[in-house]
């Protein structure tokens, strides 16, 4: 008996009991559609962290000076001024897996315009640390190279800056007083929102990295153009850890560094802290999965029971099929056919209302949710496999019978 | 003529719980192609037990049972299949067509478990549904058609893969005498054919239309007599003439 045969059968036979099937198929269908649901959501949360390593600036590290001991005690990270511009330039040239390298001061300080005052993060950069930061302007220009090497006094505005000194003004061509000098405002820059911290990264300002040194930040470092920071940026694709050794590589060449004796600065990997974030997300993802995976469970169990209840309403039609010629293994494999299709179909229907539930929880509750084709796939993988699971045993009882006790089944 | 059915020394026994019931005991009969073969029996008989080792619906505890010169009484489950499927046509007292089938549907039912391809399995079934006279009824369910014409359709499908035997058990048990002569006639008309058959039944008027009766009482049996058969297709005229026609029997 061939396949198509059998299929016809199986549907047919499902046709006639269309509620009993229908709501069989439910429990299935439900189990479908909440597993693909829980998985867009889960996969939602997962996007959005993405974007905040995004925000972050992709595949970004963060080079600080290391701790110093000054007669004995031990200052925390960063009080030994010991990064230079050429420590960025020697990295950026150097490794060849970095992006950008770029160096920066920062400072806090009194912002005045007209009649409002505000203080803010001063930030001395060149227009790589943007680049490094994945941060554009919302207008105006960077910094131009005439404008970092003659130390000129002009100064990219953040949002929050933007808002506090200027209001509803357009702030372009302002004046700013920066620590009493003036500045003029060159660009605004995008709004970032929150760091991860909860910090205000809008609330900030940027000179070019020599006007801070040699206006603003006055004091010896600038002989030895010293910087806080230095903000890497890794190449798409390339290995944030093999960067990070090279970096760490050069560094210790460049600080003398002896064998055996401890870094002279903190290399920290930015992504690698929202990775951990991420890891829990996708935790979570696979559990509201398992949640879900349950009522397929117990769609399962109800196509087992309905297949049941099948093979002893139709004792005689198998006894019947028995005596004009079908072997235990026609009957098996009709019933296995029958509901295997019933978890198929059931699996197909839940697809479309996962699909259509993650598409309405992303339009109403405005939740981020992406759709993944693994677990559209794992979902029909796994109904089938539920018809197979749970139509095995009915099916195996009714290959069983003996023909002539099936025929006189009353 | 050749020797279709041969059996020797048939003994069935059940289990009862822990008494064994012999169902037959010792029961050698051979059957030549192209007889027709009523048997007798009161329930309790082994009329029935016989019936099912002659369909392969069962085997024997003991005995030999030839089909055609073929030992089938120690055959495993799939080989009784497949020798029910190409020897055997059943036809039942209940009919057992399945139900919201079409007519050609049922027929064809045989056929889906042998190796026929489906044009010639159509083929087959409308052919068989038109040689018991129903060929306008291809497309009905068996709840459309009445018992006589269910039982017609019963008839092809045991016909459906061209048997070496019929085997009717107690195939007028749910219909009227009128329709039962009828079916009667149609069995006789195929065994003119040369088609072996053998009915089970309790009414002695139905195996009147049989060439020869067995009788079982106790599981064996008890009396082998051949019979001038009565023509049922003369006594349906004679119906006709006596009676005002009346439509065919309602189910």
């Amino acid at each position: 008996m061939n396949l198509l045969a059998t299929l016809r059968i199986a549907l047919k036979a499902l046709r006639v009991n269309l509620l009993r099937s229908t709501l069989t198929m439910l429990g299935i269908i439900i189990g479908v559609a909440a597993v693909i649901t829980m998985i867009a959501v889960g996969g939602g949360a997962q996007a959005r962290i993405q974007e905040q390593i995004k925000s972050l600036g992709s595949n970004s590290m963060i080079l600080i000076p290391g701790s110093t001991t000054a007669s004995g005690v031990r200052l925390g990270a960063g009080a030994n001024q010991n990064l230079t511009e050429d420590d960025a330039a020697a990295i950026a040239n150097e490794v060849p897996e970095v992006q950008v390298a770029a160096p920066s001061s920062r400072s806090s300080g009194q912002l005045i315009a007209g009649g409002s005052n505000w203080a803010t993060q001063i930030y001395g950069v060149t227009p790589d640390y943007l680049e490094a930061r994945d941060w554009p302007l919302a207008t105006g220009r960077v910094f131009e190279p005439a404008e970092l090497a003659g130390s000129a006094k002009v100064v990219l505005i953040g949002q929050t800056v933007a808002t506090q000194l200027f209001g509803d003004m357009d702030p372009m061509g302002q004046s700013i007083r920066v620590r009493n000098v003036p500045f003029t405002v060159i660009g605004v820059l995008s709004s970032k929102g929150q760091s991860m911290m909860g910090t205000d990264q809008d609330d900030v300002v940027m000179v070019p990295l020599s006007t801070a040194r040699n206006r603003l930040f006055g004091n010896t470092q600038g002989k030895l153009r010293r910087v806080g920071t230095i903000q890497v940026k890794v190449r798409e694709g390339a290995s944030m850890d093999d960067a990070e050794e090279k970096i760490r590589a050069l560094m210790r060449q460049r600080q003398r560094t002896q064998p055996g004796q401890a870094d002279a600065f903190t290399l920290r990997n930015l992504t690698e802290m929202l990775a951990a974030q991420e890891e829990s997300s996708r935790v979570m993802t696979l559990l509201l999965a398992a949640v879900a995976s349950v009522s397929l469970l117990v769609g399962g169990i109800g196509i087992m029971n309905i297949m049941l209840v099948s093979v002893t309403e139709r004792t005689r039609e198998i006894g019947l099929r028995m005596a004009v010629g079908a072997r235990g293994s026609d009957i098996l494999t009709q019933f296995l056919v029958e509901a295997i299709t019933l978890s198929s179909i059931g699996g197909l229907i839940g697809i479309v209302l996962g699909v259509g539930g993650s598409w309405t929880i992303g339009a109403f509750a405005g939740w981020a949710t992406r759709l993944s084709p693994q677990s559209i796939v794992l979902a029909v993988g796994f109904s089938a496999a539920i018809g197979i699971f749970f139509g095995f045993y009915p099916a195996r009882k009714a290959s069983r019978l003996l023909p002539i006790e099936a025929l006189r089944y009353e | 003529m050749a020797q279709l059915i041969e059996t020797r020394e048939l003994v069935k026994e059940y289990l009862m719980g822990s008494n064994r019931v012999f169902a037959l005991r010792g029961v050698s009969v051979t059957i030549a192609e192209g007889e027709f073969v009523a048997i007798m029996g009161a329930s309790g008989s082994g009329k029935s037990t016989f019936m099912n080792l002659l369909g392969c619906l069962d085997s024997p505890t003991s005995g030999d049972y030839l089909l055609a010169g073929e030992n089938v009484s120690a055959l495993s489950g799939d080989q009784l299949a497949a020798i029910r499927n190409r020897r055997i046509g059943f036809v039942f007292q209940q009919f057992n067509l399945l139900p919201r089938t079409s007519a050609q549907d049922n027929v064809e039912l045989p056929l889906l478990y042998s190796t026929v391809p489906a044009a010639e399995r159509r083929a087959r079934a409308v052919a068989r549904l038109t040689e018991v006279g129903l060929e306008a009824r291809l497309d009905h369910h068996p709840a459309q058609l009445s018992g006589g014409q269910q039982q017609r359709v019963a008839i092809a499908r045991a016909l459906v893969n061209d048997p070496a035997l019929i085997l009717a058990d107690e195939p007028t048990g749910a219909l009227d005498s009128r329709t039962s002569i009828e079916i009667m006639a149609l069995l006789q008309k195929l065994n003119r054919q040369g088609m072996t058959i053998v009915v089970v039944t309790h009414e002695p008027d139905i195996a009147e239309f049989a060439s020869r009766i067995l009788h079982f009482r106790d599981g064996r049996v008890l009396s082998d007599q051949p019979n001038a058969p009565r023509d049922a297709e003369a006594q349906l005229v004679q119906l006709a003439q006596l009676a005002a026609p009346e439509p065919e029997a309602a189910a």
